[in-house]
């Protein structure tokens, strides 16, 4: 129930509410960043989230102690994929810019083209079975190639699993830096993609001029 | 489900600064706040999940903001000792001295009170969890402490 406030009493509250401001604790602030930086130091910091810009709009990149975790873009909505990281691997979730600087800095260079290979540590702990080994050999394929989703399972070991190998590509948590993009169907089209059909097509199209 | 931690610092953390900086002066209020959301993100993953996070957060505050006035009043030459590197944030001044000081003359049940349920903008039933009262009592301190305020501010208006 609450309580009843006479309108001089509300005027009375909402100066002391202005009296105290609050300010200094937005989420970009100084204060939250010397949280995370702290967090990170005393350990506490299980994953790091920020997001960059990128020619398929803004990309939100998380990683564990161990490597890059996550990579996601904007139409799987980020609140989401926070929200699932947080159930998935640990709630201690902060905006830390800073352990994600080289992958942002990769991603950049990748989008403008002087880049061919990321050169980062990956935390794979999001897909299992299977599908992790499907995303250990997407990563053999090369820069401006392309494979199917038929090769792609022999290569795992599983000629048979194409679906499967389809479904791995479909649940890649590090699109762009696994390179599922690289996987088209066996009749020449282009295929499904996390990033939507019209992105595979861009990437595809940036790393054969390159 | 647990929601990420990032999110419920942005939720609560502008209340819980509001009660740092009211029981303690604006500066050492960031260093309440930040200890108050470090001791909650160790303890966070262990928190039930039906848990009061605004209530559990400000009682975390409330006993860093103890812990502050305690160590100050132990080592009252500190202050007058070189400051650390000021934190990146310049503290806000404080704008309202004349309500701050009248807040501060309430006595103590109803400063309690007004803090806790106007600036950590928490229901009557948990600022008497907090002050150690009923529901009822937390209700009249809190009613009590904003009409004292008023008249203390009417009067300097005057």
């Amino acid at each position: 129930m609450k309580a009843h406030v006479s309108p001089n009493d509300r005027d009375v509250v909402r100066r002391l509410v202005a009296a105290f401001p609050s300010g200094d604790v937005a989420p970009s602030s100084a204060l939250r960043a010397q949280l995370a930086a702290r967090a990170e130091r005393e350990g506490l910091l299980d994953l790091a989230y920020r997001t960059v810009e990128s020619p398929f709009g803004p990309l939100l990149l998380a990683a564990s102690r161990s490597g890059l975790v996550r990579v996601a873009f904007a139409r799987e909505g980020h609140a989401e994929v926070l929200e699932r990281l947080a159930s998935e691997i640990s709630s201690r979730i902060l905006l830390a810019p800073q352990r994600l600087d080289d992958a942002a800095r990769q991603l950049d260079e990748y989008f403008e083209r002087r880049r061919k290979r990321f050169e980062l540590a990956l935390d794979l702990q999001l897909a299992h079975g299977f599908r992790r080994t499907v995303l250990t050999r997407l990563q053999r394929i090369a820069y401006g190639e392309t494979t199917s989703y038929a090769q792609l399972a022999r290569a795992a070991g599983k000629p048979a699993a194409v679906r499967a190998a389809g479904s791995a590509c479909a649940h890649n948590p590090l699109p762009l830096v696994v390179p599922c993009h690289r996987v088209v169907r066996s009749d020449g089209t282009i295929g499904e993609y996390l990033g939507g059909s019209q992105a595979k097509r861009a990437l595809l199209a940036l790393e054969a001029a390159a | 489900m647990r929601r990420p931690f990032d999110e419920i610092v942005t939720e609560h953390g502008p209340a819980v600064m509001r009660v740092c900086r009211a029981l303690l002066g604006s500066a050492d209020a960031q260093d309440a706040w930040s200890e108050t959301f470090m001791a909650a993100l160790k303890a966070y993953p262990r928190l039930r999940e039906d848990s009061n996070v605004r209530g559990w957060l400000v009682t975390i505050a409330q006993r860093k903001a103890i812990d502050q006035l305690r160590a100050a009043a132990r080592a009252p030459a500190a202050s007058a000792e070189p400051s650390e590197p000021a934190a990146a944030s310049a503290a806000p001044a404080e704008p309202d001295s004349a309500l701050r000081a009248a807040l501060d003359a309430l006595p103590p049940m109803q400063r309690g009170a007004v803090i806790h349920r106007y600036l950590g903008d928490l229901p009557h039933v948990d600022v008497a969890l907090l002050l150690g009262c009923s529901e009822a009592a937390a209700r009249r301190n809190a009613a009590d402490g904003i009409a004292s305020l008023r008249k203390r501010i009417r009067k300097e208006d005057r």
